[in-house]
């Protein structure tokens, strides 16, 4: 905490603080080398899109920001990845207490099978963030809303969050996520089972994070990466190809791969 | 209102660290409790086994008491062996053992030492070799119960005290007196006086129970409401109180003469026996003081008046004779048969080879490990193939229709009925209907098939299941039926997880008991059955009837007929896994 | 004697294979390919029904034949004596037989030995009689089959139908065995209310349980067949089992999914496997030889009076030998749970604790509970753990120290007690049906609540 503050005053305002620093990681999955020496820088207050074709490691490289991966077995993850300057892959840190500041959307929504006001509420009372029924009624409320979801469901806070519909169910994990007040937000495919306006809608809940937070997300709409990111990554066969602007990268990439998935010719 | 940017600074927060401790707190709990969980489970297992191997041992050996038999004397018929009264023969070997038993009680006390087979072995040994008659021969008597339990200690041990002082004997008409010139009683003494502390004890206690209940009748006196019941309460209360007070002195009184220097003591039934060794004879003590005491014969002394110091000793016995089944004069009597070394320990072999008996020197399982074949047998030949062929029907032929939903569901719900009820069925259809023989292996196996005929079709479902149906669908394309398809193809392949199913219902059936005692089986038979229809009983019923048996020596041997049903298991459970293992296959 | 028959008919079933096959191939003169099936499926179709009727004969003739034979029995001695009572006339009749058996009966006579000779004259013609019929029966349907065969005849598809039958009939032996158990159980249980003058408030609320000693003439006495004592000790021993196993299959079976290492897992599952598999008979001499007196002996160090035959170490033990049967169904169920809620929950900065809690644990709870009522229905049905330690006493009492008895020892003292059959039948079948009812509800509410788990993550 002190450390940013320092870093923050020392770099001054203009440059974009990097949040999480990753150098050198490598996945495995048993043998399967599923991340090959990827460094990639993520910026605060930045929207950064991971692209690539399907099965090339963006998940896995995601779960790796938040230690998501230690509940896998066979996952083995080594090389640096750094949260404000600190290594959190270190012995000390808390693997609850990350994921609390980074927190995570899955590609499928996984609603727990409990009220949506319970689902919602879940993260700030585990978290201890709120000392009263009032402010936790507040902070459900603002994520519900902030994720678009207020309207189709306020009247129906005590129903089963397993009863609403695939995109509805999403964009709950998505207020399930927020209401726990993370500082990073990994977002594996938000929009994957989303309509267009829900779509648009999450898209500007992505850009307003923005301003306090820096948000990660997985995609596959080249569209999408294009609309809401400041930086992009390109990963192919879990390495990462090319990462830099996004309007560099779409506009004029520096790799053929790059250039090749772009504009659909594989992937 | 509350900020979200704020909030997520408290991730970071000194408040949110001590949080967090509390929750790894709650989470080392959680993981406690399921170790503790899985620790009490496993300790419950390692008591069970334990307590039950631990009490096995003491029926793998049997003691055999060798003593000369003289053949000439013995009037035997040589052309009419089978008739001789060998009983008596084996009684006469043993008085003339020890001549001074001469009254009715300790005649009795005397033979119960061998086994009351002993004389049909002996009988068989000379059918065998007929020219034993007029010979001597020295022949193993098979040791009864008591003397075989009393070998192995189970009544406690007899502690031998050296002693220091000469010793002087008076006999009166009845009781002899010892007096040695050095206070060699003392230790002897201390035995008697720990145990009057024990009783002392244990009478305190009873007082305690009996002023628990002073208490609770005043509480129910003072509650009373009419008269009537709290005069009731109160006339409880004096009653209790005087008891109380009774077992209160008693216990002052046992507590003092315990306290006391020096003292007389009575020896009686229920204190630790004093027995007082001098060359082969020996004396039981009645009563001790520090220098001596008074006691009385139990093997002869002859006419000694006096005895110097290293020749003689006494023994305490750790148990007082009320509490264990074999008498002062049966312990010595075996003990001075265990010294002249006709004491012999062997291999219990006849526990496994001969049937039941109600004696338990002689009883054995292999009546019993019959029986089990015989019904296991009838259990598999009606189990397996209908249970086969049921799971062919349901997974490969039946119609989706109500039928077979309804066939379905009753299968389920058959594998959670108790036994017991298949057991009633047993009896009212099988025994009552079809007028088949009680007792026997025929119907304890097909009540038996039918508690077990669900766990072998679901499991059998569950191999046919798992035979890819691209296998059935080549020989479908081949033109093979759809009967042979199933019967060539899908049977075959599915037939090691039919098997594994099939071993671990059996092995079910093989320790299941209640349905078994419903249909009879529980009658005592000795011979070993021949046939399904001959009366049998099976391993566990065998070891259900023995716990019941009030003579010590059964619970070895039904802790040790459970090890050898337990050893059946594990072999039939070993088989499944194997096969389970060695044709496991990954489509 | 009737295993020389069922060898008889198993071999001409064999008989009718080998000529069914030869006629087969003779019918074409060796041409194959123009019979419509091949041979041995003419041989089996003539062979399979030869074997079907002969045992199907010999099964039915026997008993029937066995069944007329006790009625001339019974006939006889109601022509001897009369005025002898039904169950004499049983007594006498037994005897008669096992004196005809060559066996020890309780009395011999001259109206026993004479109905020993008779006994022994119409079993061998049964024997005879029923032997001779099913042997002819087989060959009878073995040669009019094999008349059928020849060219055109249609063997395979026949003798497929035939084993489709035999299958559906194997199929159909399940549902048997449920009627049976009904029926019997039913039967026992109207003649039972039907004595106590339909009464039935007596049984389930009675207090007084003492069927056998209230009996006048074979008839019962509605006031002492009160099962109240024996639902109450059933219940309190069920109740002390699953506050044994509850908790601790539950935690091992939460320890053991989320928590254990594969090592320990490898050896712990075995483990509570092999608790499973050790048989009920075996628990009962732990509770009785070891555990009671233990217990019994520490609450008397304690102060507290123990029976021998506490419901404690009855329920104790019962309660250990449930443990792996919960912690199996729960750890299923807990397994079951999508690891895509956990990972929701750890996405979120859970612990694992808070995890199983509040996301596994509800999501699990159905089958948690199934697995309970299964545990309990379980607890209420086993026998040999009560009957060896619990008490045989009808004491109605709230004490688990005290000795109680249950439904499942009651049957078995009933049905093994020197009683005449007939009469500790109706009480006994009586408290079997009740126990049966019971057990098949919790299990039909178990498994629909399964049913429903399971459809809500399929
Ligand atoms: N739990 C796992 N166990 C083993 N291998 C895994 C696991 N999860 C992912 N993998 C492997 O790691 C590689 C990368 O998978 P990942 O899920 O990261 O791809 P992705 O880029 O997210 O693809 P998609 O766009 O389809 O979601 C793949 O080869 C996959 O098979
Ligand atoms: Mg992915």
């Amino acid at each position: 905490m002190n450390m940013t503050n320092a870093a923050i005053a020392e770099k001054g305002v203009g440059a974009l603080d990097v949040k999480i620093s990753s150098k050198g990681v490598d996945v495995y999955y048993a043998d399967n080398h599923a991340i090959k020496n990827v460094s990639l820088d993520v910026l605060d207050h930045t929207v950064t899109a991971f692209i690539g074709p399907s099965g090339c490691g963006k998940s896995t490289f995601l779960r790796c920001l938040n230690r998501m991966n230690d509940t896998i077995d066979i996952c083995r993850v080594t090389g640096d990845i750094l949260l404000d300057g600190d290594d959190i892959y270190a012995k000390s840190v808390d693997p609850v207490q990350l994921r609390a500041k980074v927190g995570i959307v899955f590609q499928k929504p996984n609603p727990f099978p409990k009220s949506i006001y319970d689902n919602v509420a879940y993260g700030p009372k585990i978290h201890g963030l709120v000392a009263d029924k009032a402010d936790l009624d507040e902070v459900v409320e603002k994520s519900l809303r902030r994720a678009a979801i207020w309207n189709e469901v306020k009247d129906r806070l005590d129903s089963p969050g397993t009863g609403l519909s695939g995109g509805q169910q999403q964009r709950l994990c998505i207020a399930r996520a927020i209401a726990t007040a993370p500082q990073v937000l990994l977002m594996d495919e938000p929009c994957s089972a989303l309509d267009p306006i829900a779509t648009a809608q999450i898209e500007e809940l992505i850009d307003e994070l923005r301003s306090n937070y820096s948000v990660v997300i997985v995609t596959h709409s080249m569209q999408q990466a294009a609309r809401v990111s400041q930086k992009t990554a390109f990963f192919h066969l879990g390495e990462v190809v090319e990462y830099g602007d996004t309007n560099t990268l779409f506009t004029n990439p520096e790799d053929k791969r790059t250039q090749d998935y772009i504009t659909g010719r594989f992937g | 209102m509350v900020s979200m940017t704020k909030l997520s600074g408290y991730h970071s927060s000194a408040a949110s660290n001590a949080r967090l401790k509390k929750r790894h707190a709650a989470e080392v709990r959680l993981k406690a409790y399921g170790i503790i969980a899985i620790a009490l489970a496993g300790l419950a297992l390692l008591a069970l086994l334990w307590s039950i191997v631990g009490k096995a041992t003491g029926a793998l050996t049997e003691h055999y008491i060798t003593l000369p038999v003289d053949l000439e004397a013995a009037e035997i018929d040589p052309d009419n062996i089978g008739k001789a009264n060998f009983g008596g023969l084996t009684k006469d070997v043993l008085k003339e053992q020890f001549p001074m038993v001469t009254n009715r009680k300790s005649k009795k006390l005397l033979y119960d030492l061998v086994s009351s087979g002993a004389g049909f072995e002996l009988r068989q040994d000379i059918l065998d070799d007929p020219s034993l008659l007029g010979k001597q021969i020295e022949f193993d008597f098979l040791a009864s119960d008591v003397a075989d339990l009393y070998f192995k200690g189970t009544f406690g041990r007899l502690d031998g005290v050296e002693t220091s002082g000469d010793l002087t004997l008076i006999a009166d008409d009845k009781e002899i007196e010892v007096i040695s010139s050095a206070p060699d009683f003392i230790a002897a003494l201390e035995v008697v006086k720990a145990g009057l502390l024990d009783r002392a004890r244990v009478l305190r206690r009873q007082a305690k129970l009996q002023d628990n209940g002073v208490q609770e009748f005043i509480r129910r006196a003072d509650r009373a409401e009419d008269n009537a019941t709290k005069e009731a309460a109160l006339a409880q209360v004096a009653t209790r109180e005087t008891q109380r007070d009774g077992l209160l002195a008693q216990a002052d009184e046992l507590e003092r003469r315990a306290a006391a220097e020096g003292g007389n003591e009575k020896i009686g039934r229920k204190e630790p026996s004093l027995l007082l060794k001098i060359g082969d004879g020996w004396i039981k003590m009645t009563e001790v003081t520090p220098n001596g005491g008074r006691g009385e014969e139990i093997l002869p002394i002859g006419d000694i008046t006096s005895v110097p110091a290293g020749g003689w000793l006494y023994y305490v016995a750790d148990q007082p004779e009320v509490s264990r089944k074999v008498s002062d004069n049966q312990a010595v009597w075996l003990e001075t048969l265990r010294d002249k070394d006709a004491v012999k320990k062997t291999l219990n072999w006849r526990f496994f080879s001969s049937g039941d008996s109600r004696e338990p020197e002689l009883a054995g399982l292999w009546g019993a490990i019959v029986g089990s074949f015989w019904t296991m047998l009838v259990t598999f030949s009606v189990a397996f193939p209908i249970g086969v062929l049921t799971a062919i029907y349901l997974e490969e032929f039946a119609p989706k229709t109500r039928f077979t939903d309804i066939i379905e569901v009753n299968i389920n719900n058959l594998a959670a009925v108790p036994s017991i009820i298949f057991g009633l069925l047993g009896l009212s259809v099988f025994l009552g209907f079809f007028g088949m023989p009680r007792s026997a292996p025929l119907v304890g196996g097909l009540v038996l098939a039918l508690m077990t005929l669900p766990t072998i079709i679901i499991s059998s479902r569950a191999a046919i299941r798992a035979v890819p149906p691209s296998i059935k669908n080549a020989a479908l394309g081949l033109g093979a039926s759809k009967v042979q398809a199933s019967f060539h193809h899908t049977l075959p392949l599915a037939m090691p997880g039919i098997l594994t199913g099939t071993i671990i219902g059996m092995a079910q059936a093989l320790g299941e008991t209640a349905p078994l005692i419903m249909i009879g089986m529980v009658a005592f038979i000795v011979d070993i059955p021949g046939g399904i229809t001959d009366s049998a009983s099976v391993l566990p019923v065998q070891v259900f009837r023995w716990a019941d048996f009030p003579e010590r020596a059964f619970e070895a041997r039904t802790a040790l007929s459970i090890c050898v049903l337990l050893v059946f298991l594990v072999l039939m459970n070993a088989l499944a896994v194997f096969l389970r293992k060695r044709f496991e296959r990954r489509w | 004697m009737l295993s020389f028959a069922v060898l008889m008919i198993f071999a001409s079933s064999l008989v009718f294979f080998i000529a069914g096959r030869a006629k087969a191939v003779q019918s074409v003169n060796g041409a194959y390919a123009t019979l419509h099936s091949r041979p041995s499926y003419h041989g089996m179709y003539s062979s399979l029904w030869a074997l079907l009727v002969g045992m199907l004969l010999l099964l039915v003739v026997s008993v029937v034949w066995s069944n007329l034979n006790d009625r001339v029995l019974m006939g006889a001695v109601l022509d001897a004596a009369p005025d002898i009572s039904k169950i004499d006339a049983e007594l006498v009749l037994s005897d008669a037989k096992s004196i005809a058996q060559g066996n020890i009966a309780s009395k011999t006579d001259a109206l026993r030995s004479t109905l020993a000779q008779q006994a022994s004259a119409i079993e061998g013609q049964r024997l005879w009689g029923s032997v001779i019929i099913s042997i002819l029966g087989a060959l009878f349907a073995g040669l009019l089959t094999n008349r059928q065969i020849d060219r055109d005849f249609r063997a395979r598809n026949r003798s497929e139908k035939l084993v489709t039958g035999v299958l559906m009939v194997c199929a159909i032996i399940a549902i048997l065995t449920t009627i049976g158990i009904v029926l019997s159980l039913i039967f026992e249980t109207l003649r039972f209310f039907n004595q106590i003058e339909w009464q039935w408030w007596k049984f389930l609320f009675g207090t007084t349980w003492s069927p056998l000693s209230g009996v006048h003439d074979g008839v019962l006495d509605a006031d002492k067949v009160g099962a109240a004592p024996l639902f109450v000790g059933t219940f309190m021993i069920t109740i002390i089992a699953m506050i044994v196993a509850v908790p601790i299959g539950l935690f091992a079976a939460i320890y053991l999914s989320d928590f254990a290492s594969p090592r320990v897992r490898l050896w712990a599952k075995p483990m509570l496997e092999i608790l499973a598999g050790i048989p009920t008979v075996v628990y009962g001499f732990f509770a009785a030889i070891t555990v009671a007196p233990y217990i019994r002996g520490f609450g008397e160090s304690i102060g507290l009076s123990v029976a021998s035959e506490s419901a404690l170490a009855a329920g104790v033990v019962m309660g250990i030998m449930i443990i792996p049967f919960i912690s199996s169904l729960s750890d299923d169920v807990i397994n079951a749970v999508p690891q895509s809620l956990r990972d929701g929950s750890y996405g979120l900065g859970a612990t694992k604790a808070e995890t199983i809690r509040q996301v596994v644990l509800p999501a699990a709870l159905p089958g948690i509970v199934s697995a309970i009522l299964l545990g309990v229905s379980r607890a209420v049905g086993e026998t040999m753990i009560v009957v060896m330690a619990a008490g045989q006493g009808a004491n109605l009492t709230a004490n688990p120290l005290e000795a109680v008895t249950t439904v499942t020892v009651q049957i078995v003292m009933l049905i093994t007690g020197d009683t005449e059959a007939s009469t500790a039948a109706g009480p006994a079948f009586t408290l079997g049906f009740t126990l049966f009812c019971v057990t098949l509800g919790l299990n039909v509410i178990a498994l629909k609540v399964v049913r429903k788990y399971r459809e809500q993550y399929d």
